[in-house]
């Protein structure tokens, strides 16, 4: 379980996120949709301090951290609980896919290399590349990259999986083949905090549709509610821009 | 224009091969500590660390700012004069930490900035998945910027090779100075110094041959 209580994030003057509060239950997915700009991105990245936030109260799992009395080990732990897959997938250069899915396993929860390794196989398995294992990054397309990004975020066994806007670099050809293992994760039941503007996604995989605007929850609710019956005008509005575009 | 004594030419390189071998263990030895010292400055300077950063600043600055055979004399006829101590730093000890202190600090320059190099996406990642600040630099940061920094390195290894040649200032007998020797017994000096020059080279070769190979390993991840 997940549950952030008043998070804020402030850089300077400028307030990005302004008071969250929000309750995610195991095996939920929760699709955050909203305008550029309104903090989406940083929402995900306060959870596990990629950014620091600047007030508020974080829970994954047994773990309950204060913001701002967060000891290095409280966001190590924090980091341990959640895993997080990049807009722009960043693999590690200097690893291949298997190196990447089991670093994780090998450095952090210091299992022994054999099993480790046996893991990330699986794991590759379960992704469709396998015959990729030996394969660095620079010689992987986009979507290949992004679905090892995937895999090193399944390693994990974590709380949650937070994706970034998980298509938003990839040529269209690839955007398939990555929604497709996302909703393979959705249907096991992996609890998923995703940023996304694949709106189909949303509609046919989310548990629950959170609109964000001006670093607050303006509507929240599941995508038949949010897409077909939006209450707050900014929301009416947003979809309307949205699917105009994609009908375009 | 007298005509080269050949004869006495190849007689002299058996004599000076045995004094390869210490010029090697000079700059070999120099060579890791120099990098060791390197990396630690430069994490210093990345991380800034508090204190530390400001030393090293000015160590950097100050073996960067002033020549070789100074730092040379500084450590083998100087910190004896103030310590009775250290009357013990022999030549080749003195020759060993003036190389060290002096690479490292232009060696630290070019590995921060290699690892500040490195794109911040991979910073993130490591941090993602919970890893510390030290294992993100040893495991991701560090052998990224390694092959950045290599070139660069490997020339200041043949800077370092030649730069043991002024050990025998301090009566250090290297290849250099038993050329020396050799040649104010002979008064041959051009056929002397021109086998040891030829040596110097052969060995360079070698190391950019060498430095070739490594950067193909070190580039395979990175290729398409």
């Amino acid at each position: 379980m997940i549950e952030l209580k008043g998070l804020r994030k402030q850089f300077g003057d400028a307030v990005v996120l302004d008071g969250i509060d929000l309750t995610i239950e195991k095996g939920e997915i929760v699709v955050i949709i909203g305008p550029s700009g309104t903090g989406k991105s940083t929402l995900l990245r306060c959870v596990n301090f990629l950014e620091q936030p600047t007030a508020g109260e974080i829970t994954v799992g047994d773990l309950t951290v204060d913001v701002n009395r967060a000891s290095k080990k409280d966001i190590l732990s924090l980091r341990q609980q959640t895993a997080f897959v990049f807009q722009n997938y960043a693999l590690f250069a200097n690893k291949t896919a298997l190196q990447n899915i089991a670093e994780r396993l090998l450095v952090v929860d210091r299992w022994p290399k054999a099993k480790a390794y046996e893991r990330a196989r699986e794991i590759l398995r379960r992704i469709g590349l396998e015959d990729k294992a030996d394969a660095y990054p620079a010689s992987m397309s986009g979507g290949q990259q992004q679905r090892v990004g995937i895999g090193r975020a399944m390693a994990a066994g974590a709380e949650v999986i937070l994706f970034d806007e998980p298509t938003s670099s990839l040529d269209p050809e690839w955007v398939e083949e990555v929604l497709a293992l996302m909703k393979q994760l959705a249907a096991e039941r992996q609890t998923m905090m995703l940023v996304t503007h694949e709106m189909s996604f949303a509609r046919d995989v989310a548990d629950r549709v959170i609109f964000i605007d001006d670093g607050r929850i303006v509507e929240q609710g599941p995508p038949s509610e949010i897409f077909y019956h939006p209450k707050d005008p900014r929301t009416q509005d947003f979809l309307q821009k949205i699917l105009a575009t994609h009908q375009a | 224009m007298g005509a080269l004594d050949v004869d006495y030419m190849l007689g002299l390189v058996p004599v000076l091969l045995g004094y390869l071998p210490l010029t090697l263990q000079l700059a070999s030895l120099g060579m890791v500590l120099a990098l060791i010292l390197a990396c630690l400055f430069a994490v210093i300077r990345v991380q800034r660390i508090p204190v530390l950063n400001q030393f090293t600043v000015v160590f950097i600055s100050f073996f960067r700012g002033t020549p070789l055979l100074v730092q040379l004399f500084l450590f083998y006829y100087g910190l004896p004069q103030l310590f009775s101590a250290l009357t013990v730093i022999d030549g080749i000890t003195a020759t060993i930490m003036g190389l060290t202190m002096h690479f490292s600090a232009y060696m630290a320059e070019s590995i921060r900035a290699a690892i500040v190099g490195v794109d911040r996406s991979q910073t993130e990642a490591a941090l993602s998945i919970g890893m510390t600040n030290s294992q993100l630099m040893r495991r991701i940061i560090l052998p990224q910027a390694t092959r950045v920094a290599l070139p660069t390195l490997m020339n200041y290894f043949i800077d370092m090779i030649k730069a043991t040649s002024l050990a025998f200032t301090l009566g250090v007998t290297e290849l250099m100075g038993a050329t020396q020797k050799e040649a104010s017994g002979s008064f041959l000096y051009f056929e002397a110094f021109i086998v040891a020059a030829i040596m110097y080279w052969i060995v360079v070769e070698m190391l950019s041959w060498l430095q070739g190979n490594l950067e193909t390993r070190l580039n395979k991840a990175y290729s398409r």
